[in-house]
């Protein structure tokens, strides 16, 4: 047999019918549905007469316009628009029998975390949501990523995509991590080699002593931001710690399934001889906090550099970098640490599960946030909330003067009322920095939840190895 | 779905590389129900001031460009958020081709899904086009799909490659979803395979 990738295994024993032109139907093992991308898809089910093909491999949350305040439950806390697009998904999926998490369930949080934690995500599975940042789940080894709206309808009616294969990428990460660099810091650095084009046509295998060393919740960072740099999905191989992650959630395979489940699960790995299309090795050592200056996830550096100027770049990029620039108010030359920070946002499905609550908790841990800063933390699920109480995290952070808000995406994407204002500069643990996604003129700088916690401390972004 | 058929209209060019689906439909108008009426907010933030008035020198609002159908863009044109109403918006205002180096895989495939065609096409060729483009209402530009070219407004032919199934399919207006229910027997027979080889699943 010819030797395979991750990738090819996992697509394998998915190909539902192969046309000879190499268009697939690729069976869907999970299919995650939120409030905005699905009102229209299963409006098209019900035009068409037709129902959910698999009811009991989709799952519904309301994540994306929730409001993050208190007394949340009152639907009349939410602007008209936001309450029609959360009362169609309760409605949507009771009619067609799908599994639901509504904002009542102290389960209920961004699909990406609560897909996970409940054991819906599994090794070896496929699975789609219509939100890009579903490449969170490749960290389990499972072939996840983002789909339009049609698709969504498409998968609803028939647990199927027409698919054609991409190609094979690796990206390895050596070595160790130096202390105060964690997985936000790497995939920002990637991002930054291979700009967010880079990995456009491919599927990313993230590999190396640096990756297998990080905690699921670091694997998931890596994977979530796997579409900010192009590729279809991000990949991390299944191992020991996926397995004791897994084992026990409410849906993970129990007994003799369990054994079953866990002797395929570890031979998803790939094969030494496997044929690459790309590799990028990237050394572990060499990997400082990182940052974003400007207006795209590939505007990447590390905490110590300046801000560039247009005449670095080449190409479309120089005109864009002067956009940027003037959009984000910088100078070139001046000193990444030296930018001012009016508000941090910790949370999202990148940055918003328990272990990057302790990480930030760790730096805020008997201090206050500077005098004016607007700071809060939105737990990525009502789980991670409640154990983040449970561990003494919630008080840190109010303690600090952080608000302590309940779970949803909040202003990672600013659909609800958690937005910047004008010129509002954030420290955000989110993954986009684009024009407007937080708020009409805001601007965001990413950062790890550590480093946003040490940005709410001084004021301005800080290299967290120097607090 | 509409059959795609041979078109002449006015390019307007987008040479900004990196333009995200955020730029293409912001989230505030993310909040509808349905799939019509997005056109008038394509390029929000971009398109128009605080107040809700045009900007004058944005590309769309320029007499010349009112009526685009076919965007000339940067590198890497859709990148960011899967939202299909980035496509719904842009086919909702007129557009029905945009030419660009290079796609995000999510938008790419969601214009597919809405009869609209993205044409990937090698820089010094897309510089061709966006020269063209530069000219304005003049600049119209005949796109056919059929035969996989662009006739510019000066007449000269630039071939487009194309996924031979994706063009059927856009051709002939067809629906995805029925496509696939018609493969539904190889569907059930993998669901059996595969609740024997995998049944925790």
């Amino acid at each position: 047999m010819s030797p395979k990738t991750l990738y090819d295994k996992i697509w394998d024993a998915h190909v539902a019918h192969e046309a000879e032109d190499g268009t697939c139907l690729l069976y869907i093992d999970r299919h995650l549905v939120h409030e905005v991308t699905s009102p229209q898809a299963f409006e098209g089910l019900r035009m068409a007469g037709r129902k959910v093909h698999a009811p009991e491999k989709t799952i519904a949350v309301p994540d994306h316009n929730v409001p993050t305040t208190a007394g949340r439950e009152n639907p009349d806390q939410m602007p008209e628009e936001s309450r029609i697009q959360v009362a169609a998904l309760d409605t949507n999926a009771k009619e067609f029998g799908i599994h639901y998490y509504p904002v009542t369930d102290i389960r209920q949080g961004i699909v990406h975390i609560v897909g996970p934690e409940q054991g819906w995500t599994l090794p070896g599975m496929t699975v789609v949501c219509g939100d890009s940042h579903t490449a969170t789940h490749g960290a389990f080894g499972s072939l996840a990523h983002g789909i339009g709206t049609s698709e969504v309808e498409h998968v609803l009616a028939t647990q199927t995509l027409i698919q054609k294969k991409s190609k094979n990428m690796k990206v390895e990460i050596t070595g160790q991590l130096s202390p105060g660099v964690t997985a936000k810091d790497i995939v920002l650095t990637i991002i930054g080699e291979t700009g967010t084009g880079g990995g456009t046509g491919y599927v990313i295998e993230y590999c190396g002593e640096a990756i297998r060393n990080l905690s699921m919740e670091g694997r998931m960072t890596i994977c979530n931001m796997a579409i900010e740099g192009g590729a279809r999905a991000g990949l991390i191989a299944p191992d020991e710690t996926t397995f004791a992650y897994v084992k026990g959630r409410p849906h993970a395979p129990k007994g003799a399934q369990w054994e079953a489940a866990v002797n395929w699960w570890k031979t998803l790995y790939s094969d030494d001889d496997a044929h690459w299309d790309k590799v990028l090795t990237i050394r572990g050592e060499e990997i400082a906090p990182t940052v974003t200056w400007g207006t795209s996830p590939e505007d990447a550096l590390p905490i110590t550099a300046t801000v560039p100027a247009p005449e670095d770049f080449t190409g479309g990029k120089i005109e864009a970098a002067r956009r940027s620039l003037d959009y984000m108010g910088l100078t070139p030359g001046m000193k990444l640490t030296d930018i001012e920070i009016d508000t941090v946002f910790i949370g999202s499905c990148t940055n918003g599960r328990i272990e990057d609550l302790r990480a930030a908790a760790e730096i805020l841990k008997g201090k206050k946030v500077k005098d004016g800063m607007r700071a809060m933390v939105v737990p990525g699920s009502g789980l991670v909330r409640a154990q983040a109480e449970e561990e003494g995290l919630a008080d840190i952070f109010k303690e600090a003067g952080f608000e302590w808000r309940l779970a949803g995406c909040s202003m990672c994407l600013a659909m609800n009322p958690d937005q910047l204002s004008e010129g509002e500069r954030c420290a955000s643990t989110s993954n986009r920095n684009f024009e407007g996604r937080q708020g009409f003129k805001g601007r965001t700088h990413l950062v790890s939840p550590a480093m946003a916690a040490a940005a709410a401390l001084t004021g301005k972004l800080t290299d967290v190895r120097e607090l | 779905m509409n059959k795609f058929e041979t078109f002449t209209g006015i390019a307007a060019p987008m040479p900004l590389v990196n333009i995200d689906t955020d730029m293409i439909i912001p989230k505030q108008f993310l909040k509808t129900i349905k799939r019509s009426g997005l056109g008038v907010h394509a390029f929000d933030e971009m398109r128009y001031d605080r107040q809700g008035n045009e900007v004058a020198d944005f590309v769309l609002n320029k007499p010349q460009y009112r009526e685009t159908s076919i965007l000339v863009a940067g590198d890497n044109f859709g990148c960011g958020s899967s939202r299909e109403h980035a496509p719904w918006a842009l086919a909702d205002f007129g557009i029905k081709v945009v030419v660009s180096t290079s796609f995000a895989d999510i938008f790419f495939n969601n214009c597919f899904k809405n009869g609209m065609l993205p044409i990937v096409l090698p820089q010094e060729q897309v510089d061709l086009l966006m020269a063209d483009a530069e000219k304005g209402e003049n600049a119209r530009m005949t796109v056919d799909l059929e035969a996989q070219e662009i006739t510019t407004s000066d007449g000269e032919v630039v071939k487009f490659e194309v996924d031979a199934f994706r063009k059927h399919c856009l051709l002939n207006g067809l629906d995805d979803i029925g496509l696939t229910l018609e493969k539904s027997d190889s569907i059930a027979a993998f669901e059996t395979q595969a609740a024997q080889a995998r049944p925790w699943v």
